[in-house]
């Protein structure tokens, strides 16, 4: 990766992600009653995490076997209403403990 | 400046820094296995302060996607922070000049936005640099050591680290999937589109764009056919 293509991409993504923050502050302050548009936003989240995650998250890690587990102990942690940092550590440590008994 | 409304900002500011201390650092693991260098990705979290949308930039980045893509998958991704900037304009001051508006805007991320919508009077621009500030340093922080310390850790370490970052996913998917059918439906359907691109020789080809495609199609179908209810609260 180049350093030139490094520091486009993220000036891209940067001022990319600071319009958006930035136009209704400043601009739009009329609330967004389309009901579709507003339906739509409320969906892309779940849906570009989902996308993101699976299937990428069984390769995340060293052993596939080690990332499944770590994905297990995630859902039945997030199930249970446990906080972000505590799922997302439940599932390293899941995905190291497997990786480290050498499966 | 108002010293006592920014204290009050930072005893909400100081836990999400803390949180996000911990999920950067994960970021910084997987940006620099991902071939991003340390200031790479260091500059992506002080500049950007956005968990999903910095992991499909460097995703993209990985792939050497174009300067183009780069900008769409970060628009359709970080797309529902104009809906809370909508909300979080009509909660502070009214009378809040504009380069305060613009200095705030910077700082709206979902934890941010949740905790300013909670306080029960409007917000100030004390408060907000409170609030806003600890966790950029903890964003930002935890991102250069996550990203430095890669090539000093057991491999193993890093390799289990990788999967952090999608843990913090699963956190925020599973649940509202739990009691919401319709995010259920929405999630599944995205999830077996993914595997279709990922595994599926024609749509191979398209990989680099299926999480742009996903949530455009699985998004549209579920505002069309599932619309939530009016007047519901969804933010």
């Amino acid at each position: 990766m180049s350093n030139g293509y490094v520091f486009l991409s993220i000036a891209a993504m940067a001022v990319t992600t600071y319009l958006i923050r930035m136009l209704p502050m400043a601009i739009f302050r009329k609330k967004i009653e389309n009901r579709w548009i507003k339906s739509f936003l409320y969906y892309v989240p779940y849906v570009v995490l989902s996308a993101m995650t699976f299937p990428a998250i069984f390769t995340s890690t060293g052993s596939v076997l080690g990332a499944a587990s770590g994905c297990a102990v995630a859902i039945m942690l997030a199930y249970f209403d446990k906080g972000l940092l505590t799922v997302a550590i439940g599932a390293a440590a899941m995905a190291f403990i497997v990786q480290f008994a050498g499966m | 400046m108002n010293l006592k409304e920014v204290k009050e900002g930072i005893k909400v500011g100081i836990p999400i820094a803390l949180g996000y201390f911990a999920v950067s650092v994960a970021f910084g693991v997987s940006s620099v296995q991902s071939g991003v260098p340390f200031w790479g990705a260091t500059l992506i979290s002080l500049t950007n302060l956005t968990s999903a949308g910095q992991k499909a930039g460097v995703d993209v980045m990985a792939a050497g996607g174009s300067i183009f893509l780069i900008v769409l998958t970060t628009l359709i991704i970080n797309m529902r922070y104009f809906l809370m900037g909508v909300s979080m304009s009509q909660k502070v001051e009214e009378k809040m000049p504009m380069w305060k508006r613009l200095l705030i805007a910077f700082g709206i991320t979902d934890e941010i936005y949740a905790m300013s919508m909670s306080r029960s009077t409007h917000l100030t621009g004390s408060y907000m640099a409170g609030l806003i500030i600890p966790p950029i340093f903890g964003w930002t922080g935890g991102t250069l050591v996550g990203s430095v310390a890669t090539g000093f850790m057991p491999s193993i370490l890093a390799e289990a680290m990788g999967i952090a970052l999608y843990g913090m996913f699963i956190a925020v998917i599973v649940p509202p999937s739990r009691r919401n059918g319709n995010v259920l439906l929405g999630v599944i359907s995205a999830v077996i589109l993914s595997v279709a691109f990922t595994y599926a020789p024609v749509l191979q080809i398209f990989s680099e764009w299926s999480v742009i495609i996903i949530t455009v199609l699985v998004s549209a179908f579920m505002a069309t056919f599932f619309p939530v209810k009016e007047g519901a609260d969804n933010e």
